[in-house]
């Protein structure tokens, strides 16, 4: 037996899981690139169907009140309390130091650039993401996209557009929504719970606040809104069968939205900023 | 020479398809089918679950690109068209589908509206009198214009699927197992209901099923798939005495034969 098998039993053990691993890792960096490469190609045929006719304006309607009505609760709970909590830590943080009084111009800064669009896209990926690989999914799973192209009606036109374009346009209003509820919020505690004035308060924000500070949040919001609604219809429209394949979806979609948010948050912030 | 002109276009088979080949990965699905189905007649195409009919008809209908042979409509290979040219050909096309694929957002006479008003551009007040007149033609009452595909039974639903099918005059309508998943009773209501929308349109039709009984009563020609391969082709009337012991067995729906279950 150990002569027709001279590698000792426990390193051919660890052999064969090295073989295996560098296997897998070979295997998923190729599905990686076909996978980066199909999502390439998904979002080159929306961008395609977006500026051509016909354009289908009661889907894009529905789209914008489905995407930006029904997100503005979240998106102003979200940034309110961000706005708030920024105030109460940055006061606690400043006060050893003896900085208490950038705490307007911190609670701008960090609400416009970097809170109002991360959080809203983290929060809209959640709850517009989901729903959009839900409902595309399902309609995939069901034969309904079958059933629209047999109808002479263009699925990426039909289902796609409409989300995509709303997304992206309807994003920068909920952020600037976002933008004023938020510092509004650090407003709320320093005036009411810190003790400041009012009427410098307001000076303060409203004199350290540069333009760029609030379009570098509007453009990376508008860049998030793309993003959200891309990787729903995507993994919508490429769902497997049944429900499984449903769920596996809207997870798919949450999670690559939410990653992608911050890789891209980071990489904005670097072209803006630096 | 106008006459022969006309004479061909007769002998043209309304579909065809030249050695249709379909893989997914490894598995191969589609082996090189042909089938001819001459205008006006109905082909029913039967064969066991998973044999690929659902996927030969989707090459058809052009939802799934063949990996290798031709689709003919009108003695057009139509396989490789595009954008304005495959929305030509889809115009000719109406499709039941197998779970009725009816939009569940939109309500009954929106959905058999759905390819008048979106696709063809009719007006939505002209899109629902045809709609009416259509759920009319499949014994519906217009009272369920107005509900949602989910407050309809099964049956029901097919109904819909083939009312929205029918409602642009298709030349060819195609039916994935019209009858799966229906009682005996409603099936043969179904049945009827495929023979008298077809014969009233004039349509070639193709369908796929493995309900012998409706096979039977809505084909004038039956084939038969297996494994990926049209494996007996004839006219209904012959299909009990086919002589091929894998239409027998199937026809007989015994577990004994040719055909073994993969499981
Ligand atoms: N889009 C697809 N991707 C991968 N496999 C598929 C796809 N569509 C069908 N198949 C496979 O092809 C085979 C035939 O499917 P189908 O044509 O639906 O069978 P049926 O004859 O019951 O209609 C099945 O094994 C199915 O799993
Ligand atoms: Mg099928």
């Amino acid at each position: 037996m150990s002569a027709q098998n001279p590698v000792p039993p426990r390193l051919h053990r660890f052999g064969n899981g090295f073989l295996d691993l560098s296997e897998t890792i070979g295997h998923s960096t190729i599905r990686f690139f076909a996978s980066v490469g199909r999502l390439a190609e998904f979002a080159g045929r929306a961008i395609v169907n977006l500026f051509t006719p016909p354009w289908f304006g009661r889907q894009i309607a529905r789209q914008f009140v489905d995407i930006g009505y029904y997100s503005l609760a979240v998106v102003g709970l979200t940034t309110l309390f961000s706005g708030m909590v920024l105030a109460l830590q940055s006061y606690t943080g400043f006060a050893r130091f003896n900085a208490e009084g950038a705490i307007a111009n911190v609670v701008a800064l960090s609400i416009t650039r970097e809170l109002a669009p991360v959080l809203a896209g983290l929060m809209v990926a959640g709850r517009i993401g989901a729903s959009i690989a839900a409902e595309i999914g399902t309609m995939r799973v069901t034969e309904q996209i079958d059933a629209l192209t047999t109808l002479s009606v263009n699925p990426f036109k039909y289902l796609v557009v409409p989300r995509i374009l709303a997304g992206t346009l309807i994003m920068p209003v909920l952020v600037l929504i976002g933008d004023i509820i938020g510092i509004f919020g650090g407003f709320l505690v320093s005036i009411y719970r810190l003790g400041f004035n009012a009427h410098h308060y307001v000076d303060q924000t409203i004199q350290f606040l540069e333009p760029i500070d609030v379009i570098s949040g509007l453009v990376k919001a508008a860049v998030f809104g793309f993003i959200v609604t891309l990787m729903g219809c995507y993994n919508g429209y490429n769902s497997e069968r049944g429900a499984q394949g449903v769920g596996a979806a809207t997870t798919n979609a949450v999670v690559s939205a939410s990653i992608l948010i911050l890789i891209f948050n980071y990489l904005l912030t670097q072209i803006f900023f630096s | 020479m106008t006459e022969a002109f006309a004479s061909q276009q007769e002998k043209t088979p309304k579909i065809e398809l030249r050695g249709v080949k379909k893989s997914f990965g490894s598995k191969h699905v589609l082996n090189g089918i042909d089938l001819s189905v001459p205008k006006g007649s109905s082909l029913v195409i039967i064969g066991g679950s998973g044999t690929g009919k659902s996927v030969m008809l989707k090459c058809v209908l052009g939802l799934i690109h063949p990996d290798a042979g031709e689709v003919l409509i009108d003695g057009q290979d139509t396989s490789h068209l595009r954008g304005r040219k495959r929305d030509a050909v889809m115009g000719k096309f109406g499709m039941l589908f197998q779970g009725g694929a009816l939009f569940d957002s939109l309500q009954i006479w929106e959905n058999v509206a759905f390819g008048l008003i979106q696709g063809k551009g009719v007006s939505r007040k002209d899109a629902y009198d045809i709609a009416i007149e259509k759920l009319r033609a499949v014994g519906l009452p217009s009272r369920v214009a107005k509900l949602l595909p989910a407050e309809l039974s099964g049956g029901m639903q097919k109904r819909v699927g083939l009312a929205r099918a029918i409602a642009a005059n298709p030349e060819i309508i195609f039916f994935d197992e019209p009858t799966t998943g229906l009682d005996p009773i409603m099936a043969d209501v179904i049945n009827d209901l495929i023979i008298e929308t077809s014969k009233g349109l004039g349509a070639t039709t193709l369908s796929i099923t493995h309900d012998m009984h409706s096979a039977r009563k809505i084909a004038d020609d039956i084939a038969m798939i297996y494994k990926g391969e049209i494996i007996w082709h004839g006219k209904a009337a012959d299909v009990d005495h086919s002589g091929n012991p894998y239409v027998e067995q199937f026809i007989k729906g015994s577990a004994e034969g040719p055909i073994k279950m993969e499981i």
